[in-house]
């Protein structure tokens, strides 16, 4: 079976898609947290491909400038996850207000552990503003608004101590890229 | 304590990010005479650099690069006067800023006191700063280095626009340009005209004075 090595951050809408659409696709997850630590993810995803019939990546360049490229597949257009979802979105936003910060479904319901954590701000919350004081407003590029992650949006506004700011692009955008993605493989 | 041993708290407290304590060693140095300088340069100037050596093997991240830095702008607050009053010669001036488009400073700010720790006269413009406004204070402070700083592959071709802004305010012969920024590369560097280019804070200080050296020797003061 044809495998995508998938960020842990879009596995799950990875999956939810092929069931959607009856690709048969295996998707191997690799743990979002890298993305705290970019220079690892091209090891990581190499690790996880073995003994797998791997088609694609499942990435932005995700700040690994180029070394996922390097591994010579395919792989979503964009630099970072919520690029996948709605990159036009994403570059109107920044053009819009530069310091928007982002969220997607997977880091509005994560955001305790994969950003308030992993910035060290549970053990350094003066730190909070070295991050994020240039920001202005925290945009939900929202895959699915249940109320749930609705809460968890809001929740993580809070936390930076900005605005929230919705808008429900769905998963489409990552849709039409995987489509592509599987069609230029044939 | 001795003055060694302040100047190893000096070290050890900026290395574990204990501000309280760092402050605290620096008062007590200069209660018993320790010189600023010698605080700066023998003790928390070292410790950054360890700091940055472990960042890059892996062994800190930028939460702990973070809270090291705030301990050293916390000594530098207190020593800054006094090393000016001690008539510590400035290296040079060195005008800095993030790129239009792009809010990104943690790099910038540890350049930043990376810089002023070695005795440069550091301005900073903040964050998303367009062409125009590095040119007018180019104009104003007339700087020997300006940095331009990007985080983003999207606002990486600003260093080339702010060059281009630059040359046609007649400027680009007078000032030496360094960019830096996770994204960026010693070929970006060279692809764009900078005249240099450093990885990390420490590389860019060593950088620095290496073209303002250069620089120097080319056109004597």
């Amino acid at each position: 079976m044809k495998a995508v090595v998938a960020c842990g951050a879009l596995a799950l809408d990875v999956r939810r898609i092929a069931r959607r659409r009856g690709w048969e696709l295996k998707v191997i997850p690799v743990p979002a947290l890298l993305h705290n630590h970019p220079e690892r993810i091209d090891t990581a995803v190499t690790e996880l491909m073995e003994g797998h019939d791997v088609v694609a990546l499942a990435y932005g360049d995700c700040g690994t400038y180029g070394a996922l490229d390097r591994l010579g597949f395919p792989r979503l257009e964009g630099d970072h996850c919520y690029d996948v979802f709605a990159r036009a979105e994403v570059q109107l936003a920044l053009e819009e207000e530069p310091g928007t910060y982002f969220l997607t479904d997977f880091l509005a319901r994560t955001f305790e552990h994969t950003v308030w954590r992993e910035l060290g701000l549970d053990r350094h919350p003066e730190l909070c503003e070295d991050y994020f004081r240039h920001y202005t407003r925290v945009l939900w590029l929202a895959q699915r608004a249940t109320p749930a992650t609705r809460v968890a949006a809001e929740r993580a506004a809070q936390r930076i101590g900005r605005p929230l700011v919705v808008r429900e692009v769905g998963d489409a955008g990552l849709e039409r890229q995987l489509e592509a993605l599987l069609d230029r493989l044939g | 304590m001795t003055d060694e041993e302040i100047l190893q708290l000096l070290y050890d407290e900026t290395l574990v990010g204990n501000a309280p304590a760092v402050r605290d060693g620096v008062n007590e140095g200069l209660e018993q005479g320790l010189a600023p300088e010698r605080m700066l340069y023998d003790g928390l100037i070292p410790s950054l650099e360890e700091v940055g050596a472990r960042f890059e093997r892996g062994d800190f991240f930028v939460p702990e690069m973070l809270i090291a830095a705030r301990a050293m702008q916390g000594a530098l607050d207190i020593l800054r006067p006094l090393l000016a009053e001690t008539g510590m010669a400035e290296v040079g001036t060195f005008l800095m800023g993030t790129v239009k488009g792009d809010v990104h400073d943690i790099g910038k700010n540890l350049c930043n006191i990376m810089l002023e720790g070695a005795g440069f006269h550091v301005i900073d413009l903040g964050v998303n700063v367009p062409p125009e406004k590095f040119i007018e204070q180019i104009e104003e402070h007339n700087p020997d280095i300006v940095g331009f700083s990007a985080f983003l592959t999207t606002t990486m071709p600003m260093f080339k626009a702010n060059i281009n802004a630059l040359e046609k305010a007649g400027m680009r012969e007078k000032v030496i340009v360094m960019v830096g920024g996770a994204p960026v590369t010693q070929e970006y560097a060279d692809a764009v005209g900078a005249d240099g280019y450093s990885a990390d804070a420490s590389a860019a200080v060593k950088k620095a004075k290496e073209l303002l050296e250069l620089r120097r020797e080319k056109v004597p003061a």
